[in-house]
């Protein structure tokens, strides 16, 4: 306390040595609130160019070090190829592209109804005592490392798949496969999707319910066709930011998928995505020339399929929100 | 004669939220095809006694209901009573007009789908119907399509009346409907409830005591959760016989 207001008291008598005046030092003040204000306009502006500027930086990045491959390989070498022999020259990556997109759809088809599902009847259904148990749970779920997604996908859903569903679908697997990682990240991207799409249900004002109710609506018909309704962008947005981290989560779903470089010909091969390719290799890339630069490629690629993604569904966001306001 | 039987009869009927006693030994009955107004100060319990009439009271957490609602004679809380078709009696007009998320066209059309009507031509004639009832038809007939939240809030508050008329109600049951509606939009409906009277069972909860005695046929005067005085709009504004009452009227609570 007698510091803080021990400071100012030093610069007002500093002042009014200098200048005298009173009125003066009055305005000597105010120019100086004034500047501050000035100076920390700038300091936000230049922070808050920061993150834009970055996602430009890793884009130049990853294209300049990709030059070197596309020098040797036309892009639809890269993009359709399906033969990746780095001793040979041979870097087909459509294996990997493939298999990101298998595994992704996979945890999509799987994680979203269940997850909507089970928001509806958080917000809609739970009483307060089981919303008190089951909240925090998820907050803890969305809150584990992945590496133990993973261990947990190896101990139990590999083998699930090995035993049952293969037999079942009359496939002989190991179980390492891209069903087992679709699986695995679409109980990743759950406590997600779930958490915000609670979140934004219950911002459905209560009169909205109310109004549909005393129309006749049973309780089932007013969530299916007015609350859902409302809730509709907020849903697609949950939605959105739980794929953009599925498509590149990476060690969880590198522990289960096999990692076989070929191309899937059902949910029961294994697959080998972009980000397991780049972590597994990265270490080893100096002995082969261009494997660095192959990687940095599947990376561009990585994040183009993403970008593209998150383009594609704030788009459909834009258009749902005008034709909902 | 009809007039003279009461279309809800609300007997005994007690509420609470956890330890707060809403609503205390509620015995009332509402006529038939009258405006009638509860009023009181807020928190009294006004909004929650006319969310009972139609059961939207048990989306609350914790409530608990005793006693019961009479409705054309038949007990609404009975055990197997039919819960959707018990509101579909009831129109609601809520506070802040609630448009669904869907076209104006659409906003009157849903109540009359989920009952069943499916032929198109019906659904347009009916919605132009409507539209008419609630004064509203020829400022929307050229943008039935349109998103029904783009619509002012006064016309909003009137589509929503219209959509609630759709599904052939007895009784209109009004939470403020004109609290966050400009004079001209308040007129309108006001002038709208007069003219429905004529077809329904209006009950209305109001803070303002000008609305009710301009519309309202009865007045019931609430306070801290009980029925203090009620009877006729003049009778009880004018001489009221209780000393709360009395208070509440000459501006002393409120």
């Amino acid at each position: 306390m007698e510091i803080q207001s021990a400071i100012p008291n030093t610069a007002i008598s500093q002042n009014t040595t200098s200048v005298n005046t009173s009125p003066h030092n009055k305005n000597d003040r105010g120019r100086r609130r004034f500047a501050f204000d000035k100076f920390m306009e700038r300091v936000v502006k230049i922070f808050s160019f920061f993150s834009p500027l970055l996602l430009i930086l890793i884009i130049a990045g990853l294209v300049i070090k990709s030059i070197p491959v596309l020098q040797e390989n036309s892009l639809s070498d890269l993009l359709l190829g399906s033969n990746f022999k780095p001793f040979t020259g041979d870097f087909g990556l459509l294996p990997f592209i493939l298999s990101t997109v298998y595994v992704t759809v996979i945890s999509i088809v799987i994680a979203i109804p269940l997850s909507i599902l089970t928001a509806i009847y958080l917000s809609e259904y739970a009483g307060k005592a089981f919303l008190k148990f089951a909240a925090p749970m998820l907050d803890i779920l969305s809150g584990i490392p992945s590496v133990i997604y993973g261990i947990w996908g190896v101990l139990v859903v590999v083998p699930f798949i090995r035993d049952y569903v293969g037999p079942w679908m009359g496939i002989e697997t190991t179980g390492y496969s891209i069903l087992s990682g679709g699986i695995v990240l679409a109980i990743m991207v759950f406590p997600v999707i779930i958490q915000i799409v609670f979140e934004v249900m219950r911002i459905v004002p209560n009169e909205l319910r109310e109004a549909t109710l005393s129309l006749g609506a049973t309780k089932w018909e007013s969530i299916r066709k007015v609350i859902i309704k409302k809730a509709s962008p907020g849903i697609i947005a949950a939605c959105i930011l739980g794929f953009s981290r599925a498509f590149g989560e990476t060690i969880a779903v590198l522990m289960v998928v096999g990692n076989m470089v070929q191309i899937p010909h059902n949910i029961l091969d294994a697959g080998y995505p972009i980000p397991s390719l780049i972590a597994n290799n990265y270490g080893e890339m100096m002995s082969i020339p261009m494997y660095d630069s192959v990687l940095m490629f599947a990376a561009l690629v990585l994040l183009v399929i993403v970008l593209i993604f998150n383009v594609y569904s704030r788009w459909v966001l834009n258009r749902l929100e005008k034709k909902l306001n | 004669m009809e007039q003279n039987i009461p279309h809800i009869s609300i007997r005994n009927l007690n509420m609470k939220y956890g330890n707060n006693h809403a609503l205390k030994d509620i015995n009332i009955d509402i006529p038939n095809k009258k405006v009638t107004a509860i009023i009181g100060p807020s928190g009294c319990g006004k909004t929650t006694l006319l969310k009972t009439f139609n059961r939207l009271i048990e989306n609350v957490d914790g409530t608990d209901i005793q006693g019961e609602v009479l409705v054309d004679g038949e007990n609404i809380y009975a055990k197997n009573a039919d819960v959707p078709n018990i509101r579909k009696k009831m129109g609601l007009l809520s506070q802040r007009p609630m448009p669904l998320p869907m076209s104006i066209f659409d906003n009157i059309a849903f109540g009359m789908r989920i009952h069943g009507e499916r032929k198109k031509n019906v659904l347009k004639e009916k919605v132009e119907y409507y539209l008419q009832q609630a004064s509203l038809w020829e400022e929307v007939k050229d943008r039935l399509n349109q998103p029904a939240a783009r619509l002012s809030i006064g016309q909003q508050q009137r589509l929503c009346l219209a959509r609630g008329l759709a599904v052939e109600p007895e009784i209109i049951l009004g939470d403020e409907p004109t609290s966050a509606l400009d004079p001209i939009s308040t007129k309108h409906i006001e002038t709208k409830f007069t003219e429905l009277k004529e077809k329904y069972t209006i009950v209305m909860v109001t803070h303002i005591l000008r609305q009710a005695k301009r519309i309202a046929d009865y007045v019931v005067f609430m306070y801290l959760g009980e029925i203090i005085e009620h009877g006729p709009t003049l009778e009880v504004l004018n001489n009221p016989k209780h000393k709360l009452t009395q208070e509440y009227v000459g501006g002393v609570i409120s």
